[in-house]
């Protein structure tokens, strides 16, 4: 990626993307402009700004995305259960309709912020800023972001999150990896949901999963998990507290807990959905 | 859909840029899109022209520039085309490969039709 604006130009794509002469010929009375800048500079702009929020308070974030039904928010409640007390956790949960989610989480005695997105298909930076206006992050260490449950959308839109965990549950099929490549690239662990099925669903192959994961070139740790039998909870937690003392010791080598200079002036852009 | 809120989020930037450079209105709008950047380009389309409505876009050509997904092999380092599933070094088989094209989603240039400068026509 460019240093200077944020779009994708490398060597490999560079000659393709320069505008050529054909396209940089104007007639008279018309000025063309060489922009190179990133569809969703705005999306990115916000999504910094909220990971710069997270940062100043040694807050980490995650991302959770799959398909619907999947078991994001069994995965929350059994997480909940299960993480050491010390660490204190908050959930912003994406619909496009009802509480449901934020109620489940909210029987726990853990803090809950719903967003109900109407109609749209995602999560964005700025859905997300809104939400952090609810949350007092001095109270938390990590907040887990629940997406709304699609395989495509959620993937192009960067919400100021350190890690993107995504959920591939076991009757969802093992090749879902092929076939929404956008989706598990941007994947930093894959959680094969749902393990307690392998047995009864033994069409689906946890190696066939990781060599369609291999494809797209993604060195994702992928780990079976079931919120039901607790199977792999273990490592799932060992890959929280990891994530967890990994961003400590980066924020402590960059000085940046705390900096002043992170906190930049409020840009809001309030949008349809609604926080509660 | 998300395509409808990255055609808003390109008006956006396309409406600053002709009130910036004091416009008339654009007449040219080229994105390059790699398969790999999630967005469909038909649906991209589709949606352009519904949300350019009303904007100073209203009348500009959209055009997509398709990019190629091409990757870099962290093994033998040869560049090699490859498909959006299929990200593997053509040369040596190798998984683990860099991709240097086919994930973009970029607004690469536009065109402008200024307005008159009151001021140079006295």
């Amino acid at each position: 990626m460019c240093d200077t604006c944020g779009c994708n130009i490398t060597h490999g794509n560079e000659s393709l993307i320069r505008p050529d002469g054909k396209l940089a010929k104007t007639e008279s009375g018309k000025e063309a402009v060489t922009l190179l800048h990133s569809l969703l500079q705005e999306n990115d702009h916000a999504a910094q700004h909220n990971r710069d929020h997270f940062d100043q308070h040694q807050v980490l974030a995650i991302n959770l995305m799959s398909s619907p039904g999947a078991g994001k928010t069994a995965l929350l409640e059994a997480t909940i259960q299960q993480l050491d007390d010390s660490l204190k956790i908050a959930v912003i949960e994406g619909d496009l309709e009802t509480e449901n989610d934020a109620e489940r989480i909210r029987k726990l005695g853990v803090k809950a912020i719903q967003i109900t997105t109407g109609s749209a298909c995602h999560l964005d930076a700025h859905m997300i800023h809104q939400a952090l206006h609810h949350l007092d992050l001095s109270a938390f260490d990590i907040v887990f972001i629940e997406n709304v449950g699609n395989l495509v959308c959620p993937a192009s839109f960067d919400l100021g999150q350190h890690h993107n965990v995504v959920l591939l549950s076991v009757p969802e099929g093992d090749d879902k990896p092929a076939k929404y490549p956008v989706m598990f690239r941007a994947a930093d662990l894959v959680l094969i949901s749902k393990s307690d099925l392998l047995p009864v669903l033994d069409d689906f192959k946890v190696d066939t999963a990781k060599k369609y994961l291999r494809d797209i070139a993604s060195n994702s740790t992928v780990i079976e998990i079931s919120s039901k039998d607790k199977s792999g909870m273990p490592s799932w937690l060992d890959w929280i507290n990891q994530q967890i003392e990994k961003r400590k010791a980066y924020l402590k080598t960059f000085r940046k807990v705390g900096s002043p200079n992170l906190m930049h002036g409020h840009h809001h852009i309030h949008n349809k959905a609604s926080v509660k | 859909m998300h395509e409808l809120s990255i055609c808003r989020s390109l008006l956006q930037q396309v409406e600053s840029i002709a009130v910036e450079r004091n416009a008339q209105c654009v007449t040219r709008i080229v994105l390059g899109i790699g398969p790999l950047s999630g967005v469909e380009t038909v649906l991209l389309k589709n949606a352009y022209t519904t949300a350019c409505a009303g904007t100073v876009a209203e009348s500009a050509e959209l055009i997509i520039k398709h990019l190629p997904v091409r990757v870099k092999c962290s093994r033998c380092g040869s560049e090699s085309d490859a498909l959006p599933n299929k990200l593997v070094c053509k040369q040596c088989g190798e998984w683990r490969t860099v991709l240097i094209s086919g994930d973009e989603l970029m607004l690469m240039s536009v065109e402008l039709e200024k307005s008159i400068d009151p001021v140079a026509m006295h």
